[in-house]
């Protein structure tokens, strides 16, 4: 589809722009920025958000929104320690059950917004807000700090020493990252229910005539979601060493700046798994940046929340180029 | 005087015996007896509200039709239609917004029914192509199959929603009103299509109400009104007139209203008017007391225009003067302050609070006029303001404290008017304002239009029905690709000269 890669070439091509003028300008200021060691560990760090953005992608090309995603990884991340404390179950069964609760959850969310037929922005706060209550309500709040070696120690892969104490490891949550990424990428361009996503996305009432299951379309849009924030949940509390069940809350932001950043709108229909990519990385980037510059950490959520804004009104900013554009074309 | 049907012509598509769908107490479909020929292109005239929309819902086994009618295709009777089943039985239909996918590929709009498969099998773009290009080289037609549909012209768009049909091998096509939105040129193409269509067997349902296209294109018209079919003829044996007398029930002599122009009291003028995108160089003036007629096809800028004037699109160029003095249009806010009142294309959506009673409704835009001491607004004040519109606009409406829903189409649009008529407008904006209204009721409304003009307020008509600006307005603008193109005066052209030019 040439057609699509250079709309959204453009998008991709900006953020890349953006990103190599951002590590220019950083690697100037601070010699530790531009190292392998130090991008290795970004990439890390940025995993679980990574994980959990492929999932809101998703949801947000078919023209849906969903924050309960947070509490989703965070009842997920519970219920897989809990049962791998309590009744000694392996890794098999504790992911299986965290993405299985998620999938539920996320079930939840497309059911109520497909037969309530409203925004789902509500319907998803909403649950949010249910979810987390109800979570803190059955465990008490308190953490699980006891996990089982499998799932607590780290999982190194490959591994490349260049001195001392300087070193590139290829671990757990950077391999299922971008496993996330890739499996996304596929369903998303090239399975049935991808293109169906983006139909849906982008004319609902066509998708209702051509005879679309739309609620089937939407039990995978916000199933995927879940299941995706059950394994973040399972990743988070791999890297931090516990369960905690208010772990993920707040995140809720951060994620949807990456993916709107990455070019997927609020009205549905558009957007590549690369971009949010390069959304991740872009938000990554500028994180690190500011904090090797001495910039406060609590100074990070208002480029969050500008990253919002920006992106939002260039998306109202191209739609009044397009309006220029279109009148080229008639005269 | 319906047609005995031949004994030469083929088999029949379809037939409907009895066919009759209530929604609670409204009639839509009254004991439909109807039958389209295999090898026909058959027009179904109508206005809107007619019944239209739901024959074909009906027919494509979205609506269930009440007990005793009966839905045959290919001389079997079909008891259970659903949407799946309709479409084995190649029932396609092709709405007036193409309901095409903008953000897709013109392979993968054509070939949608590839991806209806089970979800997690692989969507084949290659093989969506290849079915894509098969259609398109059946109908003879080059379209880019990579190219997002959103960024064809319209005449290409519907090209696709055409080749959808045919890639899910339709045999009976509904097309509902496809040239609304087509210059001449571009309908004589579709035309030729649609010729190509009934040598391939496809039968053509062709809803439209241009009267000459019909002659052109049908074998046999179909008329539908007030949800029963009141006839069908051979297209050849059809005059316009005939058709219109059929149509509407009764004999409507249209007299042109048409005024000169007291050209020394100019009211407003638009000078050098631009918004990107949508219209530019736009110049009019409008007297007091004129009526000036606005037409174009649809997609021109007409309602762009209208937003504008109405503060809620701000120009990106030029100036709006009222009474010589230049406006500041910023929000329709601004608008209304200088006396200027807009009544929306879409009175539902956009101009009526459907679920507050009639008097709330009319009160909301001078509330600050009709509050008393404190600022507070007081329900006897609410209601004589409403009873005294109710009265001059020759409303039927028992209880001004009734919710708006519970009125007629033509009396929500009078709600409507009524609103604005009380802000007091020295120009009034008139976006299609007829609708959605039965024949009977739009005379009513043209009656008060005239008596507003007549009383002083300056009126922008805007519509796409040809008669409805040539029969009631001062003079006509004829807007075409967001420019204004031409001037008529309704009397020194004829309406048919006027048609002409407007869809060249």
């Amino acid at each position: 589809m040439p057609e699509f890669t250079r709309i959204f070439a453009r998008t991709e091509a900006v953020l890349a722009v953006i990103i190599v003028l951002l590590c220019v300008l950083f690697g100037l200021a601070s010699p530790f920025f531009l190292t392998l060691p130090n991008f290795a560990d970004l990439i890390e760090a940025y995993s679980v958000t990574t994980i959990l953005a492929a999932g809101v992608f998703v949801v947000l090309v078919s023209g849906g929104i969903d924050i309960s995603f947070a509490a989703v990884a965070s009842a997920g991340q519970y219920l897989a320690a809990y049962v791998a404390t309590s009744y000694g179950v392996g890794p098999v069964v504790a992911i299986g059950l965290a993405c299985l609760l998620g999938l539920g959850l996320g079930a939840v969310n497309a059911m109520l917004t497909h037969y309530l037929r409203v925004w789902s922005i509500i319907i998803t706060i909403a649950t949010s807000s249910i979810y987390f209550a109800l979570l803190i309500q059955i465990t008490g709040g308190s953490e699980i700090y006891n996990l089982p070696d499998w799932w607590a120690d780290r999982i190194v892969f490959l591994r490349w020493d260049f001195g001392p104490g300087e070193f590139v490891r290829i671990t757990l949550p950077i391999v299922v990252m971008v496993a996330v990424v890739l499996l996304t990428h596929v369903l998303m361009s090239s399975t049935r229910i991808g293109r169906q996503v983006y139909a849906l996305g982008g004319n609902p009432d066509a998708a209702n005539r051509v005879g679309f299951n739309i609620l089937r379309v939407q039990l995978f849009a916000y199933g995927y979601l879940g299941t995706l924030a059950g394994l973040a949940g399972f990743i988070q509390a791999h890297r931090v060493g516990q369960a905690v069940p208010t772990a993920m809350a707040g995140t809720e932001l951060g994620v949807l700046a990456v993916a709107i950043l990455g070019g997927a709108s609020l009205v549905g229909g558009i957007g590549t798994m690369g971009g949010v990519v390069l959304g991740v990385l872009l938000l990554a980037i500028l994180q690190n940046g500011l904090n090797l510059m001495g910039v406060s950490p609590f100074f990070f959520d208002v480029v969050i929340g500008l990253t919002i804004l920006i992106s939002i009104s260039l998306t109202s900013f191209t739609a009044r180029r397009r309006r220029q554009r279109k009148m080229g074309d008639a005269a | 005087m319906t047609t005995k049907q031949p004994p030469d012509h083929g088999p029949d598509r379809l037939v409907l015996r009895n066919l009759s769908k209530r929604f609670g107490g409204t009639v839509a479909l009254d004991q439909v007896d109807w039958s389209v020929r295999a090898d026909e292109v058959h027009c179904l005239v109508g206005e809107n509200g007619s019944g239209k929309s739901t024959l074909i819902k009906v027919v494509s086994g979205v609506l269930r039709p009440d007990p005793g009618g009966m839905v045959l295709i290919d001389g079997v009777e079909q008891p259970r239609m659903t949407p799946t089943l309709s479409k084995s039985l190649g029932v396609q239909v092709i709405y007036q917004d193409l309901s095409l996918f903008p953000n897709l590929s013109v392979a993968e709009n054509i070939a949608m029914d590839q991806l209806l498969g089970p979800g997690l099998g692989r969507a084949n773009h290659g093989k969506m192509r290849a079915a894509a290009r098969t259609v398109l080289d059946s109908l003879e037609h080059e379209l880019p199959l990579d190219r997002v549909v959103g960024t064809l012209p319209v005449a290409q768009r519907q090209i696709v929603a055409i080749s959808r049909g045919l890639a899910a091998n339709a045999r009976l096509l509904f097309m509902d009103e496809p040239t609304a939105s087509l210059t001449r040129s571009e309908v004589d193409r579709l035309f030729t299509l649609v010729r190509r269509l009934r040598q391939m067997d496809v039968t053509i349902v062709f809803v439209s109400h241009r009267m000459d296209e019909i002659a052109e294109i049908a074998d046999r018209v179909s008329l539908l009104r007030d949800g029963v079919m009141s006839g069908t003829f051979d297209a050849a044996n059809v005059t316009d007139h005939e058709m219109a007398v059929r149509l509407s029930g009764d004999k409507i002599v249209h007299t042109i209203a048409a005024r000169p122009v007291l050209r020394d009291a100019p009211l407003l003028q638009v000078v050098d008017a631009g918004r990107d995108g949508e219209f530019s160089n736009i110049n009019l003036t409008l007297h007091k007391g004129e009526i000036l007629g606005l037409t174009g096809l649809l997609g021109a800028g007409r309602t762009e225009l209208a937003l504008s004037l109405f503060g809620m699109a701000p120009l990106d160029r030029g100036q709006v003067r009222l009474n010589g003095q230049d406006l500041r249009l910023r929000s329709n806010q601004d608008a209304i302050n200088a006396g200027i009142a807009y009544l929306s294309e879409d009175r539902l959506s956009l101009g009526l609070n459907l679920r507050q009673s009639i008097s709330d409704n009319v009160a909301i835009s001078v509330l600050d006029r009709i509050a008393g001491r404190f600022g507070l607004v007081t329900a006897a004040e609410r209601k004589s303001l409403a009873e005294r519109w109710v009265q001059e606009l020759d409303m039927k409406a028992e209880d001004v404290g009734a919710e708006a829903s519970t009125l007629s189409g033509g009396n929500q649009q009078r709600v409507v008017l009524a609103k604005w008529l009380a802000t007091d407008p020295k120009v009034l904006i008139l976006d299609s304002p007829t609708v959605g209204v039965d024949i009977r009721n739009k005379e009513g409304i043209y009656r008060l239009v005239r008596k507003l003009a007549q009383s002083g307020v300056a009126i922008l008509l805007i519509s796409d029905e040809i008669p409805e600006v040539y029969f009631n307005a001062d003079r006509v603008l004829h807007m075409k690709q967001g420019r204004i193109a031409d001037e008529f005066i309704p009397g020194d052209v004829s309406q048919d000269q006027m048609k002409d030019s407007i869809y060249a």
